[in-house]
């Protein structure tokens, strides 16, 4: 028995009104009767029979709101026995009586290009600071902290131009020799790590710092050491003095979480993660592996990884997550002899630790002159995150640490 | 019927010519009505105009085209794609938006069209069909010159379309170059809900003809025979002499301009009148009179053109949308660099 | 090579195509007797007589649409609209009809037709008959919009046009009917769709199109002698536009300036500063500057006229105003 459905009398209309029905129920209609008045948005219109037989039943009675395709009555057979729930419409055509579904074809949503990951710097927002997309780029792929450019552009902004000095020359431009190469001079090119290292030394360089130097009785830290090797690491495994040094200045972090720190541009950024770099020398140029949570870790843990990322440094195996991410770095030139030297900041890091070579002295005691193995710690620290009290507080309390080295172990 | 109404006699016609001419108008009829239940049942989107009503003119006009001529019609289109030799069911895909439409469901209902048939569309622009069946009526004098067979063009509007600026251009365009082409009005005594005498300063609308020197004739929309006579006359003397006509043919719409209008701006009475004009069992009954048909065959014809729609709904039912892969399928007929074809959000870089 | 006026090389063109296709016809207010109002059909209604080429009555919707219809028909009817001005006459028929068919009926249908329209202001016309309304119709999906700069291209984008199987609208322009040029002997085939650069240069990008092409060379020449290199990008193709030729410039300079015709607000230098902002963002040392004709009905008096077209001297201010905002230094 067919369902007598809301009709869609406009384009716009989404449910109608069922204003007066014209049939009753136990009427006799033909096709073209009028049934009812169905109030749209637009205006009352009268709604056809598609269908002859009895208006067995109305469902939806006057000032009844439908939706369009929903059933309002039922045209039966003559007999005029109300039908029980309603049957689908016979009609062959009848399909569902809701709109046709518009098929949903997505169509495949085109990546958005994300720029590729900056090698070394966290990405630091220049919340304030003015620059055009292509300084910014330039600064994102040298890893050049904005904060230390000065722009000449309007309202300050910060323009390529004022990136002379950060960068390499730009392609193109005529490379301008500073030094004329001589008969018998070899000019080296600048590799990838040689490169970037003096883009950011160059960068390091606008930093303003100040230094400190504190010495250290080695005697226990190297009595430990020897101790370590003897009892509990392999001769193919060695602990060294670098290792002890990472633990030490790890714990000293953990309790001076004020020179864990960053320059972030227009604040500073106090890590949550203690992550030490150790500087390694290779034949193309200086890389930084950095061993992360030292504070979290045993001397036998740092040892191991200290092992494992250095030796993948010099095979050029490193990641770059494994040199990214670092707190604080310690410079080792002990081994070359060196008694005393000023490392440069790898920036945006708040401080770096230069080590020298622990040498026997003549050190004056309780009076009396003996003789010590004495190595010197030089600090240099950005004045912009650190004062010269908190550093000197810090370097205190590692020297105290690495004369009382079994607090490594604790 | 209450009035007397003089209709061109039977005599001298076949048989068989007017028992096709009954069974198109009556799949016309079935085709319309159920039209509208698929719009009423959001099958079919957007507008939908009917023929209801005019079949008589609809199969007049389409029994003078010959094949070889070219029609452009207006939006109320799909009585005539039906009698030009569309098949029911492409038509019914194409208004409810599938890719077996005759148009690949890129045109609907107001955009027909069918190269083959020379069934140039299908216009919404009331209007915009003239200038380019007057072009093309010009293109046909590129191919040959005037005689028995060469083609012409048929180009239908409405009342209304009369007063638009294409209208008058075109004609006189047409007059100017003498190009072989009949338009034909179709005068259903309304545009839209606006009477013709409301908008016409002449509404005797084919005289409006004389200030481009096109001779016009009014003819009985109701009267198959008189309108296809009519046609087929002026469609000769725009073969042979290169002289273009004006026909209106008057006949009134059963319903409102569309499936969405309730023709409020008619009277009861004159509702009612209407009715009694029905051409198609008006055309039944004399055919039944003069013996041409039989009960029981007009009963069958009626049920076939019913069947045949069933079938055109099934067919347009059970066929796909066209993929949205193929949105811009039909951009360009050259090719050439840099098309766009980015959907919504989409950048052009690739 | 011979050198030509814009001009002659659209006239021979014209003639070129009507001798090597006979479906080509023109149509236009008075192309024939007349030989043109700007004199490009000069000689063509002599030589091929009143069917090739119609005079046709001012009706511009009904001899546009007329065409459309002799298009479809298979005819290649390239209609001379006396000033892009009196498009909007005809708009109906170029929008709805032309560029529509042939998606509308599914393909089964194709517009080969040619509009040929010049814009531009400056010789006092007033209002009404200055306009530079171009980017209207390079905004509708179905059309396609070329913009010679120079006789050359010119000869080679009309003779893609008319041998292209869409509708195409040739932008042609009334100062640059006088302007001269090389143009090569042997049949030349534009490409629809393509920019070009005529001009290398390292500092600044100028992307500009028709007459504003030729503005943007000599301000180029000009700059150069002050040390400062130019690269100009003529569009060449509204619709499609070569988006990719323009970005690639600008990644080369990092600076951008449109100059245009038309009016400012929503013109064609919009589209182009969209585009280089997608394209070339992190290669932008500067915004993009549009150099376009202020909003006005351009008036009659020749001080206002002046005052409100863009010229060769704002051309240069800007160029140098993006420079000095980028603290560049020659």
């Amino acid at each position: 028995m067919p369902d007598v459905f809301m009709p869609r009398l406009s384009d716009t209309m989404t449910e109608g009104v069922i204003s007066t029905w014209v049939k009753h129920e136990g009427d006799t209609v033909s096709r073209g009767d009028v049934l009812a008045e169905i109030e749209t948005d637009k205006a009352v219109m009268e709604l056809e029979s598609y269908e002859s037989g009895v208006l067995t039943r109305i469902i939806a009675p006057e000032g009844a709101t439908v939706p369009i395709g929903q059933s309002i009555a039922v045209i039966g057979e003559e007999s005029g026995t109300t039908p029980g729930p309603l049957a689908p419409t016979a009609e062959p055509a009848a399909a569902a009586a809701e709109p046709a579904a518009q098929p949903v074809a997505q169509p495949v949503a085109q990546p958005v290009a994300q720029p590729a990951a900056a090698a070394v710097v966290p990405a630091v927002p220049d919340a304030r600071v003015r620059a055009t997309p292509l300084v910014r780029r330039l600064a994102r792929e040298h890893g050049i902290d904005l904060a230390t450019v000065t722009g000449t552009g309007p309202n300050g902004r910060i323009v390529r131009a004022d990136l002379e000095g950060f960068l390499d020359r730009p392609p193109g431009a005529p490379a301008t020799s500073v030094v004329t190469p001589a008969a018998g001079d070899e000019e080296v090119p600048l590799n990838a790590i040689r490169r970037i290292t003096a883009e950011r030394l160059t960068q390091s360089a606008a930093v303003p710092h100040f230094h400190l130097t504190a010495t250290v009785d080695a005697a226990p830290l190297l009595e430990l050491r020897r101790q370590l090797n003897e009892q509990v690491f392999a001769s193919d495994a060695r602990c060294s003095l670098t290792d002890l040094l990472v633990r030490a200045v790890g714990l000293n972090l953990a309790s001076h979480r004020e020179v864990n720190a960053s320059w972030g541009g227009d604040r500073v950024l106090r890590h949550g993660h203690v992550n030490v770099g150790i500087a390694v020398a290779l034949d193309d140029g200086l890389i930084v592996p950095v061993l992360r949570d030292v504070d979290q870790k045993p001397v036998a843990t740092i040892v191991a990884e200290a092992r494992e990322l250095t030796s993948r440094a010099r095979a050029g195996r490193l990641t770059p997550e494994e040199f990214a991410g670092g707190t604080f770095t310690i410079s080792n030139l002990g081994t070359f002899g060196i008694e005393h030297f000023t490392a440069v900041i790898n920036p945006p890091e708040a401080a770096i630790l230069a080590v020298g070579a622990a040498r026997d002295e003549a050190v004056v005691l309780d009076g009396t002159v003996v003789v010590r193995p004495i190595m010197r710690l030089t600090m240099t620290s950005d004045h912009r995150v650190l004062d010269g009290a908190v550093s000197a507080t810090f370097l205190q309390d590692l020297v105290g640490v690495l004369q009382q080295p079994l607090r490594l172990l604790a | 019927m209450s009035e007397e109404v003089q209709v061109t006699a039977l005599a001298g016609e076949s048989e068989e010519t007017l028992r096709g001419y009954y069974a198109q108008m009556v799949l016309v009829r079935a085709f319309e009505q159920r039209a509208a239940e698929m719009y009423q049942r959001a099958k079919i989107g957007g507008y939908c105009h009917l023929n209801l009503g005019e079949e008589a003119t609809v199969v007049g006009l389409m029994g003078a085209l010959e094949a070889r001529d070219y029609l452009f019609t207006t939006y109320r289109e799909h009585g005539y794609a039906l009698c030009r030799g569309m098949a029911p069911g492409p038509v019914m895909a194409e208004l409810f938006g599938r890719s077996t439409g005759v148009s690949g469901g890129r045109g609907g209902s107001m955009h027909l069209f069918d190269s083959k048939l020379r069934f140039l569309g299908g216009y919404g622009i009331v209007g915009g069909q003239i200038p380019p069946a007057t072009g093309a009526a010009l293109a046909l004098t590129y191919r040959g010159g005037p005689g028995p067979d060469a083609e012409a063009v048929m180009c239908l509007l409405g009342d209304g379309t009369t007063n638009i600026g294409s209208f008058h251009e075109s004609l006189n365009l047409a007059g100017l170059w003498r190009l072989p082409i009949v338009y034909v009005i179709v005068n259903n005594g309304l545009g839209m809900g606006t009477p013709v005498e409301k908008a016409a300063a002449e509404p005797d609308l084919y005289k409006r003809g004389c200030s481009y020197r096109i001779p016009g004739e009014r003819v009985d929309g109701d009267d198959v025979i008189a309108v296809r006579d009519a046609a087929r006359a002026m469609l000769d003397r725009a073969r042979t002499e290169r002289q273009p006509g004006l026909l209106e043919a008057v006949s009134y719409r059963l319903r409102g301009h569309s499936v969405v209008d309730p023709a409020r701006y008619r009277s009861k009475e004159e509702t009612e009148r209407l009715r009694d004009l029905d051409p198609v069992p008006a055309f039944r009954a004399r055919l039944l009179d003069a013996g041409i048909l039989d009960a029981e065959s007009a009963q069958r014809v009626d049920e076939q053109a019913e069947k045949d729609v069933d079938d055109a709904v099934r067919f347009a039912d059970q066929s796909p949308e066209p993929p949205v892969e193929e949105l811009f399928d039909h951009a360009y007929a050259t090719p050439v660099a840099n098309m766009p074809q980015q959907l919504p959000g989409e950048t052009w870089q690739s | 090579m011979a050198e030509l006026s814009y001009r002659q090389a659209l006239h021979d063109t014209l003639r070129d195509e009507l001798l090597r296709d006979e479906s080509v016809i023109l149509l236009g207010e008075e192309i024939g007797v007349f030989e043109g109002s700007y004199k490009i059909t000069a000689g063509l209604l002599t030589e091929f007589g009143p069917e090739r080429v119609r005079d046709t009555p001012i009706a511009e919707e009904g001899f546009v649409g007329l065409a459309t219809g002799a298009a479809m028909l298979g005819m290649r009817p390239v209609v001379e609209i006396m000033t892009i001005n009196f498009s909007l006459l005809a708009i109906d028929q170029i929008v709805n009809h032309a560029a529509k068919m042939h998606a509308m009926f599914g393909g089964q249908v194709s517009v080969p037709m040619v509009i040929r329209t010049p814009g531009g202001g400056g010789q006092q016309l007033a209002a009404t008959h200055s306009q530079n309304l171009e980017v209207w119709y390079a905004h509708v999906p179905g059309m396609k919009v070329v913009a010679p700069a120079t006789p050359a291209d010119a000869r080679a984008l009309l003779t893609a046009a008319i041998r292209d199987d869409d509708p195409v609208l040739v932008l042609e322009n009334l100062a640059l009917y006088n302007t001269k040029g090389e143009v090569p002997d042997r049949e030349a085939v534009g490409e629809i769709g393509r920019a070009a650069v005529v001009r290398s240069g390292t500092d600044i990008t100028v992307v500009a199109y028709s007459r504003a092409t030729t503005v943007a060379l000599g301000v180029a020449e000009q700059l150069a002698a002050q040390g400062i290199s130019v690269e100009v990008v003529d569009l060449r193709s509204l619709r499609p536009l070569d988006r990719e030729t323009v970005c690639a410039s600008v990644r080369r300079t990092s600076r951008a300036v449109v100059l245009e015709d038309d009016w400012f607000s929503y013109g064609v230098g919009a589209e182009i500063a969209a585009t280089i902002q997608e394209g070339a963002f992190d290669y932008l040392d500067a915004p993009v500057r549009r150099v376009a004709a202020a909003e006005v009905p351009l008036p009659y008096a020749k001080s206002l006229e002046s005052a409100a077209l863009p010229d060769a001297g704002d051309l240069a201010r800007v160029v140098h105003e993006v420079l000095d905002a980028t603290s560049f230094t020659r």
